[in-house]
């Protein structure tokens, strides 16, 4: 079987300063088989494709593809040698045709600097066609819908005529239909030979699709099974390396009476279309759906950072305003947004100016000069009551981890006293430990009385962190359903509603 | 208020733990991030073995003057920067207030008079007019950036061709035909160059000096104390995140453009007196070296960082260069080229510090 490996790697290392990322990670993918590699976030899977791809260089251990060794100093590189990426996050030129990103860095040319657009748009078609993809090559990509971007990159890859490619997460913003369509493409490939190295979350979708399974957990390499030989027990219990169970922390908060009222909400520039629902005081509601369905959208428009076209909200019986965020604030809600890092984090402010930015009216001594002391104070307090790992309150907020970085933005919102918290997506990005302590947290302010609506994409943390859960799909409210009963297929069937 | 003894230690604990290849680097960085620094220490060193005058008292108040001169534009534009932006307008703005101020407070007696029959205006009304003036054209450049989301260079590029323009006219007006505005009154040049601060070594120090430590005590305290200066970093940082924290974003932009207005007012006004010659081509340029001096000290364009003690830096810095190359005789030619490697280089290595490695 020694000459159907195709893509050998052995004992790679890579350190980025104060993290050992990968610690002597190997993995082995043979030819025609699609191999799965599994594991947390922050487990180190995409920085092993990142280090296969030349994008990161490794520190140590050696790389075989085809028997011969290979380091790639660049994509462009990776790229010539046969090894295509789809990547999780899509970089695309935006403002440029669908044609333009497929054949950009390598145009096809004529006389060698004039860029062919004749031989462009008939190899275009032709890689569409094979695939079966329906994008007009000429509709500038801004216009398209995510899930339609994620399949032309696909066909990028694909038209490199690689021999190994690489899928990080390419399901994430796809349909059912789209996701059927691309597994579709990844058998054909598999059946011409490739080598598919596929990154999910998704047990059942790789339970379904792949050969091969290698688990990964803290940059480390765990087991490589045959998909046939796991289920998804076995699986949840290699990535996390513990029993499910442990996973949150008990459920202390009682539902008090009615507090928040949201009544018709609909909002004028996205699909977000009469949603009505109540939430108590002291009781977590989560907003689950796929990605579109309009959870975001929710929280956006119930904050005022999105423009409503109608619908009311009524917290304790009286209608609030929420126009904006300020007058959110003062209402008393907060907004923990989905991208930390784009509208949660001022990354290059310390910690003390990114903890009382929500509430310097409190530090104000006679209306104008604000106290050092009492944002110290409030700063310590943020820090002590969130246990945020840091040397000090001037520390950068960039060079904090992620769920210490949530922890700061939390900590920002609790010194608004809100009476209503909303959280998009509070551990994306965050390791299992610091998960836990965030579920702590929304629990511990559950307790306090406080309203919470909290967005997901794992299901699995809607079921164990909140009492009830909203169902969206298509931009409207689906259904709700009692966390404490409910299953994720009765939520999924839920969410493919309207979509 | 970091301990510059423990950071001291710190970095030699640090140091003891790098290997070979990374103290190497260690070095390197070291060097090509205090590049300007050294650069100016062995340019004064050279300067005196040419000439030695540059180490006297007159050269020192000299080098005073120019700053307090020169340091409230670079800190007006300086909040332009935090926020990512730039302000082409202000030099333009400088000789419009300064045209202002001059033609309302010539002497009563001279004969060309640009308003031949007003009476007395009092200063503090003029000063307060060029500043009025300054806040207005910042206030226009602020709501668009704002508003309209457009770049900072293009609305303030606009502005500082429609200032030209009214400067230039008012200059054609009643009667003035492009003239220089001369023959200012002796309370204004003595509200502005007069003293009345003691001698140092001999030489007398101008109140604009004391005027520009008021102005950098008002700017200091705007930045570090008040909950505008920290929304200003805040939307420097990351506008988005500041939108939803709940910060007047809008509101932010405008008034820190304003304030940027102002501060040009301020310094036309000031110039017009100081300079005393007043055409249309006044304060032409005058923000080239303003940003120049903010980013030298530290104002960086990434947004969100800078501090008023860098701003001053910046300034004294940039002015001991051209002093010094005054004292080597430089041609003033050659001055522009040498000024200009001095920003590429000094912007270089302050961006040197935000690019990402892998």
């Amino acid at each position: 079987m020694e000459s159907d490996v195709l893509l050998q790697m052995t004992d790679v290392c890579k350190s980025f300063p104060g993290v050992k990322a990968l610690d002597h990670v190997s993995l082995t993918v043979r030819r025609g088989t699609v191999h799965a590699l599994m594991g947390e976030n922050g487990a180190g899977k995409s920085t092993l494709m990142k280090c296969l791809f030349g994008i990161y260089f490794k520190d140590e251990g050696t790389t075989l593809l085809e028997g011969r060794e290979v380091n790639f100093k660049s994509s462009k590189d990776a790229l010539e040698n046969g090894v295509a990426m789809v990547h999780q996050e899509l970089n695309q030129a935006l403002k440029r045709s669908v044609m333009d990103n497929l054949w950009l860095g390598r145009y096809p040319t004529t006389g060698g600097f004039i860029v062919n657009e004749h031989a462009m748009l008939q190899e275009t078609k032709r890689v569409f066609e094979e695939l079966e993809i329906d994008v007009d090559p000429h509709q500038i990509m801004s216009t398209l819908p995510v899930s339609k971007r994620q399949m032309v990159e696909i066909a990028k890859a694909v038209s490199y005529n690689a021999k190994i490619i690489v899928f990080d997460e390419p399901t994430s913003s796809l349909t059912e239909e789209e996701v059927e369509h691309l597994f579709r493409i990844i058998n054909m490939l598999r059946d011409k030979g490739c080598g598919i190295i596929y990154i999910s979350h998704k047990m059942a979708e790789i339970l379904r699709i792949s050969d091969d399974v290698t688990v990964m957990r803290d940059g480390q390499w765990v087991d490589t099974r045959p998909a046939a030989e796991l289920d998804n027990a076995t699986l949840i219990k290699l990535m996390v390396g513990r029993e499910l169970g442990s996973q949150f922390p008990p459920k202390t908060n009682e539902p008090g009476e009615v507090y928040l009222e949201v009544e018709g909400l609909t909002a004028q520039y996205s699909a977000l279309k009469d949603v009505s629902f109540t939430a108590r005081k002291g009781e977590i509601v989560g907003l689950a759906g796929l990605d579109g369905s309009g959870r975001t959208e929710t929280l956006e428009n119930i904050f005022g950072v999105a423009t409503r076209h109608s619908g009311v909200i009524k917290l304790g019986g009286k209608t609030v305003k929420n126009k904006n965020s300020r007058q959110s604030i003062k209402a008393g809600f907060a907004l923990l947004t989905e991208e930390r890092r784009a509208t949660g984090i001022f990354g290059i402010r310390n910690i003390r100016d990114n903890t009382v930015i929500s509430s310097l009216k409190k530090h104000l001594k006679a209306h104008i000069c604000l106290s050092e002391k009492s944002m110290h104070e409030d700063t310590k307090w943020a820090i002590e009551a969130m246990r945020i790992k840091t040397p000090n309150q001037e520390e950068k907020i960039r060079s904090l981890s992620g769920g210490n970085q949530q922890k700061v933005i939390l900590g920002r919102w609790l010194l608004t006293s809100p009476e209503v918290l909303l959280l998009d997506e509070p551990t994306r990005g965050i390791d299992v430990g610091a998960k836990y302590e965030i579920y702590q947290l929304i629990i511990d302010l559950a307790n306090e009385g406080k309203t919470v609506l909290m967005v997901s994409s794992e299901m699995p943390e809607l079921l164990g962190v909140c009492d009830r859960i909203l169902v969206m799909s298509g931009g409207r409210l689906a259904g709700e359903v009692d966390a404490r009963t409910a299953t994720q297929e009765e939520i999924m069937t839920l969410a493919a509603k309207f979509a | 208020m970091k301990n510059p003894v423990n950071a001291l230690k710190q970095t030699s604990e640090r140091y003891k733990t790098l290997d070979a290849k990374d103290r190497k680097k260690f070095w390197i960085d070291g060097l090509l991030n205090n590049a300007i620094y050294i650069i100016l220490v062995i340019f004064l060193i050279y300067t005196y073995m040419k000439n030695s005058n540059i180490a006297s008292a007159s050269s020192a108040v000299n080098l005073l003057n120019l700053v307090a001169a020169n340091l409230p534009m670079a800190l007006g534009i300086g909040g332009c920067i935090v926020l990512t932006g730039t302000d082409l307008s202000a030099g333009r703005v400088v000789g419009l207030t300064g045209a202002i101020s001059a033609s309302l407070l010539q002497a009563t007696t001279y004969i060309n008079k640009f308003y031949a029959d007003m009476g007395e205006v009092p200063i503090i009304a003029v000063i307060l007019l060029a500043m009025l003036i300054g806040g207005i054209v910042g206030l226009v450049n602020g709501f668009f950036v704002a508003k309209f989301q457009l770049h900072p260079f293009i609305v303030t590029l606009a502005t500082q061709l429609i200032v030209y323009g009214a400067c230039l006219l008012y200059y054609m007006s009643n009667g003035n035909n492009g003239q220089p505005i001369s023959g200012l009154s002796d309370k204004y040049t003595n509200f502005v160059k007069g003293t009345i601060l003691p001698k140092i070594g001999g030489q007398s120090i101008p109140n604009y000096v004391i005027y520009a430590l008021i102005v950098l005590a008002i700017m200091w305290f705007i930045w570090n104390k008040t909950p505008f200066g920290k929304n200003m970093f805040a939307v420097g940082s990351n506008p988005e995140a500041a939108k939803v924290s709940g910060v007047n974003v809008f509101l932010t932009t405008v008034m820190v453009h304003t304030l940027a207005g102002i501060t040009y007012g301020y310094t036309g006004f000031i110039d017009a007196a100081r300079i005393a010659s007043n055409t249309a081509n006044s304060g032409q340029n005058y923000e080239s070296d303003a940003i120049a001096a903010c980013v030298i000290g530290g104002v960086s364009f990434v947004g969100g960082t800078g501090t008023i003690g860098g701003v001053v830096l910046g300034v004294v810095l940039l002015r001991i260069i051209f002093v010094c190359l005054n004292y080597l005789a430089i041609d003033q030619n050659l001055q522009y080229i040498i000024k200009g490697a001095i920003i590429l280089l000094a912007c270089s290595i302050d961006m040197r510090k935000y690019l990402t490695k892998k």
